[in-house]
């Protein structure tokens, strides 16, 4: 059992935990507004490839980021338009830029890369690894929390931004009432078109951070689908978590924690097949164990803003 | 002059929805504005709020022309509206509704404590008390209709709109909202207030403005006119008298006996309900809205389970039994909630019309549309309904013309026992006067008919008998010939028989 939960354990689920959480935290402002995006996926997806894109371009990492970010954005430019203009149904929206991402990523990689199903390259820098002064002294927790990549700390002062965004300023107060009740927010002369664009931008430039993490920080190559349902995970972790940041932060570490076990477990000699679907499991075990309103309320509202 | 409306017209293609209207409004005024449904009324007053721009005319504020683009204009005009469907975040707080569009702030933080102290001191200011910590959605309607009111009046608003603002009271409600607005008009707030209800309007306004068809029939002084004029203002013509015969009732259709449905709480939602309508006959359910007549009426149509009791219906016992087979055994029901149990929004006018008479309209699963047309554009011309085209959206027609669809449908069903609950909620005088008249038509027809209503005028124009539902029981019945209002106003508010 030591050996199973020991220190690099919990630092392994806190490097999974950064991309799910980044993209949870987007999933969860557009869920704010009444847009159900389920195009998390294909988000990260495109983020993942940019990130990868723009570090062969640039040869900088901090250029990759950007990179990954401002393609992110402009591919959630795509979902704004089609749900918030043309009021086409979200969830389709949703599914067809999933698939979007998965063809352009692949078309892209064998066009530009000139490779197929994977891109690596053995000079290519990661995302660098912070030691936070004093905190990296202090025994286990310094092993487990020091040492990340510098998206982990990102993702974790996200979390406290958008907590105090959402619940301590004006404007985020009012973000959340055009989603409450657009209608309403329209009669009081709130533009509600305008935040729910913001809302999908915010939600475009995590994915893109979160799809930066993914392929520089894990690990510094893309694979074709890379995300592999983390996208999903990660809307689940929207709606346990009630789109809110701290309970989307809370379920999040949940499945980070079990997708770094899964890995874990391999070692086990415990088929690699059934441990990958270890994260899947619990996702569904939670869905059943932590049935609230809260969500189907939510489900209910993004469903009627689709019309 | 506060506020002028001059020469309003506005068209939307063919349709003129306003012709040639002029209105004004004085300070510390409370102008109503009538007219039966599609009149133009909420039109005229969505032109006023900045939602829609008049295709010509002009609106003047303290003698200055003004142009509104959208709502916030005419905020910054000090002219606020508490719409129909009350424009509220449920999930927020009393306070957070009041204050928003205009937050106290602290820089860019949201002062949610200076929230809660603006709006104790409006509310106090205003003798409207409310709870600023409270959740909207765990307010009752009343209590939402004050914040509304207070949310608008927080917004600087010295011209209100009400639009059917009793509508969805309760009766104590209306009265607690008659005085308040009568005080803030004491207070130099002036008031526009759209209703169908002629007694509340002539208790409370000082003007009444009369719209027919898009145009103005005439304003006149509440004091120098009187219900019936309003109502051949509105209509255009005289409304007849509803005639009523006396019937002998025949054998009973619906015999329910100990119905209870013991709900979550500590009382029961329904406690060992028992009664018969008979053959030609109306019975009405009198009783404050909430005190079992909802659960009742689910009870009785197979929407909610019974837990204890039996139902009877034409001699087969359907207690537990499906709403399709209640139906087929002999009901029609005309719902409550008309969004909710009468109509899909989505779909058109005839779609709607032929739910429950698919058997008819249709051959070995094949829709009739021809049939289709026919039957449902009888009924539009029968119940003066309307409607662009049977195409229309349901979600299109107003309230009242989208109830006269499903007033008609379900009398078309010519079934043997027919619910009507709350059958003109929010329909104006001459629906009112068709939907009455069926039903006294079906009551002739040796129909067995239950009434529920919050409107005790209502009741006792139609019923030979009225039941009184308080707490989830029957509490009295009443010969409807014989009782008075204050008999039954006095049962409903829990208090003992008298006499």
């Amino acid at each position: 059992m030591d050996q199973l939960f020991d220190v690099s354990l919990f630092a392994a689920a806190l490097r999974m935990v950064a991309p799910i959480l980044l993209a949870a935290l987007g999933g969860a402002i557009c869920a704010r507004v009444g847009l159900f995006n389920v195009g998390l996926e294909g988000m990260i997806l495109v983020g993942a490839f940019s990130a990868i894109l723009g570090n062969y371009l640039t040869g900088s990492i901090t250029m990759a980021v950007l990179f990954s970010v401002v393609c992110t954005l402009v591919f959630s430019l795509l979902f704004a338009y089609m749900s918030i203009n043309l009021q086409a149904n979200v969830i389709v929206v949703g599914i067809a830029l999933n698939f979007l991402a998965t063809g352009l990523t692949t078309f892209s990689l064998r066009a530009i890369f000139d490779v197929k199903g994977a891109y690596y390259d053995k000079d290519m820098k990661g995302l660098p690894k912070l030691d936070i002064p004093v905190l990296k002294d202090i025994p286990w927790l310094g092993d487990v929390l020091s040492g990340q990549s510098i998206l982990v700390y990102a993702a974790i002062i996200i979390v406290i931004v958008l907590q105090i965004y959402l619940y301590k300023t004006v404007a985020g107060f009012r973000l959340l009432a055009a989603g409450e009740n657009p209608i309403a927010a329209r009669s009081l002369g709130l533009h509600v078109k305008k935040t729910q664009y913001v809302a999908v931008l915010i939600c475009g430039a995590l994915c893109g951070l979160a799809g930066a993490q993914l392929s520089l920080g894990n690990v510094t190559m893309f694979t074709e689908g890379m995300t592999n349902g983390r996208g999903f995970i990660a809307l689940v972790a929207t709606m346990l978590g009630q789109s809110n940041p701290i309970g989307v932060a809370g379920a999040s570490l949940l499945f980070g924690f079990m997708e770094a076990l899964s890995y874990r477990l391999q070692n086990f000699s415990i088929p690699s097949n059934i441990t990958a679907m270890l994260p899947f499991v619990v996702t569904i075990i939670a869905m059943i164990f932590f049935k609230n309103s809260g969500y189907k309320d939510e489900a209910k509202k993004s469903s009627g803003s689709s019309r | 002059m506060l506020l002028e409306m001059d020469s309003i017209t506005k068209s939307y293609g063919l349709v003129t929805a306003n012709r040639n209207v002029s209105f004004n409004l004085r300070k510390g005024e409370v102008h109503a504005l009538i007219g039966e449904n599609g009149a133009g009324k909420t039109t005229l007053m969505r032109i006023l709020y900045g939602m829609e721009s008049p295709t010509s005319g002009h609106i003047k504020i303290n003698g200055q022309p003004v142009v509104f683009h959208d709502p916030t204009d005419a905020i910054k005009h000090k002219i606020g509206m508490v719409h129909q469907h009350f424009m509220l975040f449920p999930a927020f707080s009393i306070a957070e509704n009041i204050v928003i569009g205009r937050e106290p702030k602290k820089s860019m933080m949201f002062d949610r404590k200076k929230a809660i102290e603006e709006t104790i001191s409006i509310s106090e200011k205003y003798n409207m008390p409310v709870d600023p910590k409270k959740k909207v959605a765990d307010c009752s309607l009343g209590m939402q209709q004050r914040v509304e009111i207070l949310k608008v009046l927080h917004q600087g608003a010295e011209i209100i709109i009400l639009d059917e603002p009793t509508g969805v009271l309760t009766p104590l409600e209306v009265k607690e909202l008659l005085a308040s607005i009568k005080s803030l008009a004491a207070q130099g707030k002036s008031f526009i207030i759209i209703s169908h209800k002629l007694s509340e309007i002539m208790e409370v306004s000082d003007r009444i403005t009369v719209l027919r068809d898009g145009v103005v029939t005439g304003t006149v002084n509440a004091g120098e006119t009187n219900e019936e004029q309003l109502s051949r203002m509105m209509v255009g013509r005289e409304l007849v008298k509803l005639e009523r015969s006396t019937l002998e009732t025949g054998k009973p259709v619906i015999d329910v006996s100990g119905v209870s449905i013991k709900g979550n709480k500590a009382k029961p939602l329904l406690d060992r309900i028992s009664f018969q309508v008979r053959e030609g006959e109306i019975v009405g359910v009198a009783g404050i809205s909430g005190n079992g007549q909802s659960e009742l009426l689910q009870a009785i149509s197979g929407l909610m389970a019974i837990d204890e009791g039996t139902i009877v219906i034409q001699d087969q016992n359907v207690t537990g039994a499906s709403v399709k087979q209640i139906r087929d055994s002999g009901l029609a029901h005309i719902p409550e909630d008309r969004y909710l149990w009468g109509v899909s929004k989505e779909a058109t006018v005839s779609d709607n019309g032929i739910m429950g008479h698919l058997a008819s309209t249709s051959k070995r699963g094949i829709l009739n549309r021809k049939a289709i047309r026919t039957l449902v554009s009888e009924w539009v011309d029968r119940f003066a309904i309307k409607t662009g085209s049977l195409n229309t959206k349901a979600q299109y027609l107003s309230g009242g013309n989208l109830q006269k669809l499903i007033v008609a449908r379900e009398i078309a069903q010519q079934s043997p026992f027919l619910i009507a609950a709350e059958p003109t909620r929010g329909v104006d005088v001459g629906a009112m006067e068709i939907i009455h008249g069926e039903l006294l038509k079906r009551r002739e027809e040796r129909a067995a008919i239950l009434l529920v209503s919050s409107e005790l005028t209502e009741i006792m124009k139609l019923a030979d008998r009225i039941l009184v539902m308080y707490e989830g029981k029957i509490v009295g019945e009443l010969d409807a010939a014989t009782a008075t209002e204050e008999q039954i106003s006095l049962l409903m508010a829990g208090g003992k028989a008298v006499g």
